[in-house]
């Protein structure tokens, strides 16, 4: 029984990553470029500056893949992948809660579960540690970042998980709205806490040390010994539509996931109730829950 | 052993079976996306399993940005 479920939902992730990437890879990626490039300008300038100052320039980095395989079946792969990986995640926590609230109807309970995974695993997350293009992002923080970012990821999901369970008691002491209301307002002042707690990328030490006190890793501009820019800061519009583009992608994904795994597990659960009632008019009839 | 039992033995199993088949279907699902989640996301950046090896890293890189993950 759980394995029809599960290789629905692997299916409906696929979908999801690949229509993701479908996005990414007609919005996003001349974004990506146009980072990459910046990065690229970025070391000759930096590298021109080394050499006035007597210093040794270093070799460029050797490319294991080329820009080419990296857009297209790179981030396609990575995608599709991803896609998988959370349609896993959605499908357990599906059929945990679906066994244990059998009177939620199929669908809405996909679309609600799809909605959470998406605040939970990325747009909380997103909130205090937005996506980075290429360029954005010092190669020596990768420990630091990669640690934050995923206590962040961690911090949220079981938030939501505790506020879900703390409003479903609340809602019986204060009734659903001002129970929902309550067990909401618990999980912002814990994210709050949580993010206050946690360091902004530009406050590491590493960061700190070498490039002063900024609140990100979004590189400034190059200045020569007398303090004329060289080279600009990194372009916000650039910074802007990449994450917006980040974001919409991590949505067509979820929305993907939810609805149309939803219509498959509506389908999946008639079946396997039929057989069990008397009779089939009678199962037509039944009122549903919720619709 | 006798030709009475199998009423009883088909009974406990259809009670016990589907159980555990259940948590190993959870629990498989569960630990395969989590790693899955990790080859992805984090490999090869802060943390690596083969070593100073950058393949799956720079191959899904654009992806690993894009997904909001901390990339190099």
């Amino acid at each position: 029984m759980e394995s029809r479920f599960v290789f629905r939902a692997l299916g409906v992730g696929a979908l999801g990553g690949l229509l993701a990437f479908v996005f990414a890879r007609i919005f996003a990626e001349p974004f990506i470029q146009n980072a990459i490039d910046y990065e690229a300008g970025r070391d000759a300038a930096q590298n021109e500056l080394d050499r006035a100052a007597g210093l040794t320039v270093g070799g460029e980095e050797a490319e294991i893949f080329s820009r080419g395989l990296q857009r297209n079946l790179g981030i396609a792969t990575g995608m599709v992948l991803f896609g998988l990986a959370m349609a896993g995640l959605f499908v357990v926590a599906y059929l945990v809660v679906s066994r244990r609230f059998p009177g939620i109807r199929p669908r809405v309970l996909a679309a609600l579960l799809a909605a959470a995974c998406f605040l939970g695993f990325y747009a909380v997350p997103f909130v205090k540690y937005p996506a980075n293009p290429p360029a954005v992002g010092h190669g020596e923080t990768i420990g630091d970042r990669s640690a934050v970012y995923l206590a962040m990821v961690g911090i949220s999901v079981v938030a939501l998980i505790l506020a879900v369970v703390a409003g479903y008691h609340l809602a019986r002491r204060f009734g659903t709205w001002y129970g929902s209301l309550l067990a909401a307002l618990g999980f912002v002042v814990v994210i709050s806490v949580a993010m206050a707690l946690l360091p902004a990328l530009g406050h590491f030490p590493l960061n700190e040390s070498q490039y002063g006190r900024h609140a990100a890793e979004t590189p400034q501009p190059l200045l020569d010994p007398d303090g004329k820019i060289v080279y600009p800061g990194f372009p916000a519009d650039v910074l802007f539509k990449f994450r917006l583009y980040s974001l919409i992608a991590q949505m067509i994904m979820w929305a993907t996931i939810g609805l149309a795994f939803g219509a498959l597990a509506e389908r999946v659960t008639a079946r396997a109730k039929a057989p069990a009632s008397a009779s089939r008019p009678a199962a037509v009839v039944t009122p549903s829950p919720a619709s | 052993m006798s030709t009475s039992a199998p009423v009883v033995d088909a009974q406990d199993q259809s009670i016990s079976s589907p159980v555990s088949a259940r948590a190993l279907w959870l629990g498989g699902v569960l630990v395969l996306s989590l790693l899955l989640y990790y080859f992805i996301g984090i490999d090869q950046g802060a943390t690596s399993l083969f070593g100073q090896d950058s393949h799956i890293h720079e191959f899904v890189h654009d992806a690993r940005h894009f997904l909001g993950f901390p990339c190099h």
